[in-house]
């Protein structure tokens, strides 16, 4: 398809972004305020020869969405966080078993069934943590609608290259808000796909990594027999309760994506060259705290922002980087602090600030000039 | 001196990953039984063995999944269902087949299946009930019958509760195709889960079977030898007899049968013939 | 013009959100501008609060969300009583005169435009679901924001079924737009 131009709405910004990346199967539930994302997909998909398939549940939702990736399908699945709640079973079964998946998460407030219609950034250590075991996911933070199908892009790259399951997380403002999207033409969008086995099928592994630490990936329905189980497995996928066995490939999922964070960990600076102080944000409340340091700048406070593009892995380097070249460091997120305690243990001993709002406004550019100016003259 | 013994393989050897070898499952356990009624399925079809793909979630059952030759997929407990739909929808060439047990179809994936089958997607669903969960030691399940014992309903109260007829669930469900029989009854099974197979619609096979170190030890029932001869003295073969009359009481008669077979249209080719009209 | 802001307050089925979203439709698509539109509702589909707005920039727009709006158009009574205070001084209030008295004191300098919107798409237009778009024809007369012939193409291309009623309804819009800005500088 030639470059398109519209004004709309992030959740279907990220819409197109999956069928630009080459998603072909939507399994979804509805859900406030993710659902336009599933009616996008259920007018679209048709049209682009994918499926968009309402299950019973979240469970369903995204287990299907595993089955759909095994037989070579891109596939992604969006909720909101008590989908998400739901949908954790299968996110330990998808890093498990190394499946390509792509799972948005349009932050609503919460817990429970919280604010269905107003944002938070509450879900951010449940994509990390949500599922039972030691485990390492990609979760990505766009902030603007265009990002919203730029990000998905790249969600779905890299859920190809590393064959795991990768969250985009947005706050409820993104994915509701509308701005310019331009949907370039399909030959300037690079794509990824999972390596397939090139071996003979008799000789093929079916967990035996390359040097990336990712093994080739059969698809259902070829000449490769394999068994994929949630099971502790060995490299011929067999199911072990040997104490290397376990530690070998949980050591091994962890590592595919810690040893590979430079090539996943994207985030912007800005006006951070002469800084003293840097704001640490990721979502709306970025756009906020841009806001704030062009207003601080003209009262002469050198302040700069970090703006995460990715949360997990967590962008560790940056952050160490930045705490050598900067006094304080604000982190301003909407939630009660969550990526706060990974910035503290990385900065450290550089003075770290939070700045909670654990509701739908993300912080105002005013609330975070008053800060920057409280910690400049402290 | 040695003498050479030739080694007969089992005929359905070439679909079993030889390397996997011993079962994990009991002696007197009936899912061994069923497992070799799926592989004979498959060869008397002849069907493409390497487009098949074999599904089971947690539980004795749903080991079977990992003995298959091909493509297959352990999933988490309950969504052998919800995995085989994904990928049944995504590519409609394959041949879906679940094995999986009473417990993980019908309680914890309970849900999948009664929307599985009213969406009435291509796949056949084996599902064998030996009325209990057995890999985790036998505690009550869905299946387990009013006043029986098990680990967690044990004497002198028994089970309070009260069991799924899992023939009437599927079919008042919307399956287009259910079954009934016990593991002795080899080749009618055998020829219902070929007709599940061929079927264009969702058939649910349920396959009646005996977990003598749980169950039956906890209710005397005797060895896996014992059960098994029970199961053929109660079966009632009923073919044909309406689903909602297919009883099952594990004393005295299990009706046993082809109960629904009918026609409507089914999910993945609705959408494929949506697709071509769109597409003019 | 570097930064320009826009607030809508109404109920829900008024057409408050479709409203900011052709407004910024146009602005972006049409007129070249950077702009962001947002919105608050709440779980009814009709009734209840609702607001939208659209920010308005010459360069990318960093925070979303209206701060200090230079236009508020009230459709509500609840609206106008919650939003009025936040109103940038010497900012546009424009109201449904049928459905917002002007009460209490408003912020120093502030324009005030009566629009009977409601009335005209009623009675006028002779379809109250063009309400918006009536109140869209008087933004335009009243601040100049957007262009009237992005306006009417964008209108054009979004409803293709009732394009004729809609561009009567901006047309009526307009007009209400141009008298009560003759009637506020007499």
């Amino acid at each position: 398809m030639p470059k398109r131009i519209m004004f709309t709405m992030g959740d279907i910004a990220c819409a197109e972004g999956a069928i630009s990346a080459g998603c072909r199967y939507f399994g979804g539930y509805p859900i406030t305020p993710a659902t336009e994302i599933a009616e996008w997909m259920a007018r679209r998909m048709p049209e682009v020869g994918g499926a968009y398939v309402q299950y019973e549940d979240e469970i369903a939702s995204i287990t299907s969405v595993i089955g759909a990736s095994w037989t070579g399908t891109k596939a992604m699945t969006a909720t909101s966080g008590p989908g998400v709640s739901l949908m954790m079973e299968a996110v330990g079964l998808a890093v498990m078993t190394e499946t390509p998946l792509v799972l948005v998460n349009i932050m609503r407030g919460g817990p429970s069934t919280g604010q269905p219609t107003r944002g938070q950034q509450g879900d951010v250590m449940q994509a990390k943590w949500g599922s039972h075991g030691d485990y390492q996911i990609i979760a990505l933070t766009p902030a603007s609608v265009q990002e919203m199908f730029d990000e998905t892009i790249r969600a779905f790259n890299l859920s190809e290259r590393y064959r795991v399951p990768v969250f985009l997380l947005a706050d409820e403002t993104v994915g509701h808000m509308r701005e310019r999207l331009v949907i370039p033409d399909e030959k300037d969008i690079k794509l990824e796909y999972r390596k397939l086995p090139t071996v003979d099928p008799s000789e093929y592994l079916p967990f035996k990594p390359d040097d990336d630490l990712v093994p080739p990936m059969a698809l259902l329905g070829t000449k490769y027999q394999f068994y994929a189980t949630g099971l502790t497995h060995d490299e011929r996928g067999y199911p072990s309760d040997k104490e290397e066995v376990q530690i070998e490939l949980i050591t091994r999922l962890n590592n595919k994506i810690l040893k590979n964070a430079d090539k996943i960990v994207e985030v912007e600076e800005f006006m951070l060259d002469d800084a003293e102080i840097a704001v640490i944000a990721y979502g709306t409340p970025s756009r906020s705290a841009k806001r704030a340091i062009k207003d601080v700048r003209q009262e002469g406070i050198r302040a700069g922002l970090l703006r995460l593009k990715t949360v997990w892995p967590f962008p560790e380097r940056h952050v160490v980087d930045l705490a050598t070249k900067v006094k304080q460091i604000i982190v301003a997120e909407q939630n009660l602090g969550q990526i706060y305690y990974m910035v503290k243990a990385a900065a450290s001993p550089t003075p770290v600030h939070l700045m909670t709002k654990p509701a739908g406004m993300p912080q105002l550019p005013q609330e975070i000039v008053q800060m920057i100016r409280e910690v400049h003259s402290s | 001196m040695t003498e050479s013994v030739p080694v007969l393989k089992h005929p359905m050897a070439k679909y079993i990953r030889e390397d996997r070898q011993p079962w994990i499952y009991c002696s007197g356990c009936s899912v061994g039984i069923v497992t070799g009624m799926v592989a004979r399925a498959i060869d008397n079809l002849g069907i493409d063995f390497s487009k098949v793909v074999v599904v089971s979630g947690i539980g004795c059952t749903g080991r079977t999944s990992g003995y298959f030759k091909t493509g297959t997929y352990y999933t988490t407990h309950g969504r052998a269902i919800a995995f085989a739909e994904g990928v049944k929808i995504a590519n409609p060439e394959l041949e879906v087949i679940v094995v999986s047990g009473d417990g993980d179809i019908a309680a914890i994936g309970g849900n999948h299946l009664i929307h599985a089958c009213r969406r009435n997607i291509d796949m056949t669903i084996v599902c064998v009930n030996n009325f209990n969960y057995g890999m985790t030691g036998g505690q009550f399940g869905p299946t387990t019958e009013h006043l029986r014992y098990t680990q967690t309903s044990p004497p002198p109260i028994g089970n309070v509760e009260h069991s799924f007829n899992l023939v009437k669930l599927a079919a008042s469900s919307g399956a287009t195709f259910v079954a009934r029989w016990t593991a002795v009854h080899v080749r009618r099974a055998t020829k219902s889960i070929e007709k599940g197979i061929e079927k264009k619609g969702l058939s649910f096979i349920e396959i009646v079977g005996a977990c003598p170190t749980a169950y039956g030890r906890m209710n005397r029932l005797g060895d896996g030898v014992a059960m098994h001869r029970h199961l053929l003295e109660v079966a009632d073969i009923q073919n044909g007899l309406p689903p909602h009359e297919a009883e099952l009481d594990y004393e005295t008669r299990i009706v046993c049968g082809e109960f629904v077979d009918v026609e409507k249209p089914e999910y993945t080719a609705v959408l494929r013939e949506a697709y071509k009209k769109l597409r003019g | 013009m570097s930064r320009y802001e826009v607030r809508i307050g109404g109920f829900g089925g008024q057409g408050i959100v479709t409203m900011a979203v052709v407004l910024g439709e146009t602005l972006s698509l049409i007129d070249n501008k950077y702009v962001v539109q947002t919105q608050s509702y709440g779980p009814e589909a009709r009734g209840g609060a609702s607001k939208s707005e659209v920010v308005i920039g010459d360069e990318e727009i960093d925070y979303p969300k209206v701060q200090r709006p230079d236009v508020f158009i009230a459709m509500s009574r609840a609206a106008y009583l919650e939003y009025v205070d936040g109103m940038r001084e010497g900012g546009i209030l424009i109201v449904d005169e049928d459905l917002v008295q002007i009460e209490g004191s408003l912020p120093s300098s502030v324009r005030v435009y009566k629009i009977p919107a409601t009335r005209i798409a009623d009675m006028e237009v002779g379809n109250k679901q063009t309400t918006n778009v009536v109140m869209l024809g008087a933004l335009a007369a009243i601040t100049g924001i957007v262009s009237v012939e992005g306006l009417k193409q964008r209108i054009a291309e979004r409803w293709p079924r009732f394009k004729e009623l809609n561009l009567k309804a901006l047309e009526l819009g307009l007009e209400a737009g141009r008298r009560a800005v003759e009637s506020s500088q007499t």
